[in-house]
């Protein structure tokens, strides 16, 4: 009578999980291309850059196929999840353990120590690793590679390659691959290719663009606010002025409209970048999130803690390089700190106001604390003389945040620990975009899970492949929708669902939100009884 | 304040310990044998299939008990006195009640084969019976070959489960065609192709003759009735159905049947005590319900009735109406109403049968020829909406109506193709026909 069996409950090791001589023989493809950038890494000196460069992507890809067909067209179309709980990779097993400390050792030399992976300083010659990538950086943009551009090449190869093979776990879905296309598309297009063809116009005196993925939105992509960034755009003539506008129409019109009608999965799981590779190279670990409420618990005060240090830093980067003249600036720093004062209480006041119902007691708690403090803080900036908003010089917030949030929370933590934690641990519990989103998905939108009558047999599948950890069983057994700041609609839960208990849907915001003791089936008495009450 | 003590800890029995502690202050205390935690026997298949782990399956997290103040009592009961309001547990413990719920669900039939209870033989039911297959079929090393026995819903769960390690299975059906006491023909033939796409050897028209040892008492093979072929095996599924889990109570005052027999308050014959979920047995079937009804829903739906007599707002059991659903490998079922199988349909019931070239998707509309009346819905590889056919049958809406909005309840998810305007030219075209 033991429930000591979670491990996986065989004694011998299933042997359906083992791989077929295909897939060997694809894992070996796959391994002979790392280990081609492993030794350039080791400062081998290739004689034909491009030739062996092409041979490494090549057979990084090849070998991902060949994989993927072996494992997905060789059987029936279907769900796909036989022995995810028995193999090392996907269960925290010893596999899993050296890919994450594997992957949290690159990001942290990506990251702090690139002149191991061969970035030169003061304009000399990349070595390494890097300069395996030179080839491709000139006939993308013109120049030389750097660390980011062995990162976007590797990053934009994951989610193409493993963007495939979702595509084929999922064939018999069509959302799913539609999705899958789509990230793939934003990533290959918005990610990589354009802000590298923009860097072409840099030859020219005319332009400065810094390096700008389009689709990337504040406060995702927090270094849009910096001065570089704004000088960049602004010295680029219409161009960069277009690209500066079009960041904010994307953050303050077109982001909310898009998520009104579809919820946040509009970008989280069809156009962002760090979703993309989630959903593609991260899939195998989606089942690794925690499902306790405890995590939850963990969730909700982190993200939008997040949300409101990134809110603060971009505040007060900003204010930095305005200027007090009004006729030197037509955004004044007072100007420019009141309005963001007047945005910040009138969506505080609106929820307090007309949303208060919706919002759990340790949620409003939490939005009256956030709003004391950032109160408080603007309530000092005018009483005190101080040149510096919030009493930290911008710079250190600015620094801070590029640091703990941008590097490590996001990068080292967010990637790194894709199979320790699962795939989503950045969008979860540190993306302030996803806080802004999900806010406005559990508040202003159309999109919910609905649940099938009473057809949940709450078998767990939903919640074990929920990435976000959300509990999804928890609402369907009860019959009551999925409404959640953190889902990102990737469709998993709906597409694992044994008895077609789950769909996502666009509807209106009328009873959205629903509560049902008694589920449908039942005597019509007693629902009236007891869901009315 | 009331002791409330509920025998077995499934869907049945903690419904109703969650809404008796919705609605009151009573000590309560749930009894099982099998497992610390509430889990769902539905899911066990995924355990064994790598899909979750044991822990998935229990919907509440651990702590969740005590916060609500109900009790978990580890144990088996062994006998019951009503007339003292005794439990007596195998190991010698005792436990009072004021009130008795009996939520012991069902263990799996065994018809009395040469052999049944050999090493290797096995239901597919308990949490036990998993971990039994686990020690016989670990892998295609250990289990070469296995044998199922029962052409129903457990049946072919337990070959998804064999198949997803590659254990070779032959898979012996009493019946002409999988299922094909519930399924209409159309239905029933579709799924006997798709489990022969699987590479399960389907044996229709089969049955077991005996079970065979080896020299330690192990399954070694089994030989089939009608052509006395043997077949070796290392592992043997007994999947011949279910029934209700009650021999503890035989002895005691309470009213059997095949199951616990109990009124439309779900009370037995002896006062306080109750009955619920797959081993309650309704004195009379409840519409075209069967007596005994092992199926989730209705065992959760009984929990939350029983809960409401037991609180003093004395309410009978009265089910909506039916649905159910399944999946067999890749293909899911739903359905809504009833849907006679060919053989069993009454003379007023018609079928119109719609099924998609790729062998995979098909519906099965029921109607009454002389009424017009839609009395129900097989759909395969399609979902669809409970609650709009919930409303349809109870609006008494005719066949036309409902095929002509059946887009309306279309479930599956977004971008998926459609078929309900194939469908409804196929039956436009067979009504003209007609």
């Amino acid at each position: 009578m033991s429930n000591k069996l979670n491990d996986s409950m065989s004694l011998a090791k299933p042997e359906a999980n083992n791989l077929s001589s295909k897939q060997k023989i694809a894992v070996v493809i796959g391994i002979i291309g790392l280990f081609i950038m492993g030794l350039a890494i080791f400062n081998t000196n290739f004689p034909n850059k491009t030739l062996f460069l092409s041979l490494s992507i090549g057979a990084i890809v090849v070998g991902t196929i060949l994989f993927a067909n072996d494992a997905y067209l060789t059987k029936l179309e279907g769900i796909k999840n036989d022995g995810v709980w028995f193999k090392s990779i996907s269960s925290r097993g010893m596999l899993g353990w050296v890919t994450g400390v594997f992957l949290t050792g690159f990001y942290i030399v990506l990251y702090f120590y690139p002149q191991y992976l061969g970035q030169s300083a003061n304009g000399e010659p990349n070595t390494g690793l890097i300069s395996l990538f030179d080839p491709l950086s000139n006939i993308l943009s013109g120049n030389p590679a750097s660390q980011w551009f062995v990162y976007g090449t590797l990053y934009t190869v994951a989610i193409l390659v493993f963007g495939y093979k979702f595509m084929l776990k999922y064939r018999h879905n069509r959302y799913e691959q539609l999705r899958t296309a789509s990230v793939m598309f934003f990533q290959l297009g918005f990610a990589f290719l354009i802000p590298e063809f923009m860097s072409r116009l840099n030859t020219s005196p005319d332009y400065n663009l810094p390096y700008y993925d389009l689709k990337s939105m504040w406060p995702l992509n927090y270094y849009l606010f910096d001065s570089w960034s704004i000088n960049g755009l602004l010295s680029s003539g219409s161009l960069g002025l277009l690209m500066l506008l079009f960041g904010i129409v994307s953050i303050f019109v077109v982001s909310p409209i898009l998520t009104y009608k579809y919820g946040k999965r509009w970008y989280c799981s069809w156009v962002c970048g760090c979703g993309g590779l989630a959903e593609t190279a991260g899939d195998s670990f989606r089942q690794l999130s925690s499902k306790k409420l405890s995590a939850w618990k963990l969730e909700r005060w982190l993200i939008h803690t997040v949300l409101v240090f990134s809110v603060l830093m971009t505040t007060a980067v900003i204010y930095t390089y305005l200027g007090s003249d009004p006729n030197k600036f037509w955004l004044t720093r007072g100007a420019f700190v009141l309005s963001v004062g007047i945005l910040l209480t009138v969506v505080f006041a609106v929820i307090m106001i007309f949303k208060r119902k919706e919002l759990g007691k340790d949620a409003r708690y939490g939005a009256i604390g956030y709003f004391v403090v950032i109160a408080a803080l603007f309530i000092m900036h005018y009483t005190g003389a101080s040149d510096k908003i919030f009493f930290i010089k911008a710079s250190s917030l600015r620094s801070a945040y590029g640091l703990y949030i941008g590097s490590i929370f996001s990068g080292v933590i967010g990637t790194g620990f894709y199979p320790i934690l699962g795939n989503r641990v950045w969008c979860r519990f540190g993306c302030p975009m996803a806080a802004v989103l999900g806010f406005q998905q559990r508040m202003f939108s159309k999109f919910r899970i609905t649940t099938n009558g009473g057809q949940c047999i709450s078998c767990g599948n939903c919640s074990t492949y929920c990435e976000m950890g959300i509990d999804v069983r928890a609402y369907a057994q009860k019959g009551e929708n999925i409404v959640r700041s953190s889902c990102v609609g990737c469709g998993v839960c709906s597409a694992v669902c044994p008895r077609g208990v789950l769909k996502l849907e666009n509807d209106t915001m009328e009873g959205r939100i629903n509560s049902n003791e008694i589920l449908l089936g039942n005597d019509v008495d007693l629902m009236d009884l007891i869901n009315k009450k | 304040m009331k002791h409330i003590v509920i025998i077995g800890n499934g869907i049945s029995g903690v419904t109703a310990a969650r809404h008796i502690r919705k609605l009151s202050d009573h000590k309560i205390t749930i009894i099982s044998g099998e497992t610390d935690y509430f889990f769902s026997r539905t899911a066990l298949m995924y355990v064994y299939m790598g899909h979750m782990k044991f822990e998935h399956t229990q919907p509440y997290e651990n702590w969740f008990w005590e916060k609500n103040n109900i009790n978990l009592k580890q144990g088996f009961v062994k006998t019951v006195d009503t007339n003292s309001k005794t439990l007596h547990f195998n190991d010698g413990d005792t436990l009072n009640y004021d009130s008795l719920i009996i939520a012991t669900g069902s263990k799996p039939n065994k018809f009395g084969w040469p052999g049944q209870d050999l090493k290797g033989v096995m239901g597919m039911y308990h949490k036990q019976d998993l971990e039994n297959l686990e020690l016989h079929a670990p892998n295609n090393k250990v289990c070469k070959h296995a044998v199922i026995v029962g052409g129903g819903l457990i049946g072919i769960e337990l070959a998804e489960m064999l198949n997803s390690r590659n254990i070779p299975v032959t898979f012996l059906v009493r019946e002409p065609s999988f299922w094909d006491g519930v399924l209409p023909d159309g239905e029933s033939n579709m799924i006997n192709r798709h489990i022969k796409n699987h590479h399960i050897d389907l044996r229709l028209s089969t049955n077991l003759k005996e079970i065979i040892s080896d020299e330690h008492g192990r399954v070694k093979s089994v030989i089939i009735e009608e052509t006395g072929e043997e077949i070796a095996c290392d592992v043997v599924g007994l999947t011949a159905g279910v029934a209700p889990n009650i021999d503890f109570l035989k002895g005691s005052p309470i009213e059997l049947g095949r199951g616990v027999k109990v009124n439309r308050l779900l009370e037995t014959n002896i006062e306080d005590v109750y009955a619920i979920g797959d081993c309650a047995e309704q004195h009379e079937a409840i519409g075209q319900r069967r007596p005994i009804e092992a199926v989730w829903y209705t065992g959760r739906m009984m929990g939350e009735t029983v809960a409401q007599t037991i609180c003093g707002n004395k309410t009978p059991y009265k089910p909506g109406h039916w649905f159910n659903s399944a999946k067999f490998l890749d293909i899911e079922y739903q359905t809504y109403g009833w849907v006679f199988s060919t053989q069993n349909k009454p003379d007023y019931e018609q079928h119109f049968h719609w099924k998609h070239d790729d062998d995979t998707k098909c519906i099965t509309v029921a109607f009454n020829k002389d009424t017009n009346v839609f009395l129900g819905i097989n759909t395969f590889g399609i979902r669809m909406r409970h609650e709009h056919f919930d409303k349809w049958l109870t609006e008494n809406r005719d066949v036309d109506y409902v095929m002509k909005h059946l887009a309306e309840a279309n479930f599956d998810p977004e971008f998926y193709k459609r078929y309900e305007e194939d469908i409804l030219a196929t039956y436009t075209n067979q009504l003209k026909l007609a």
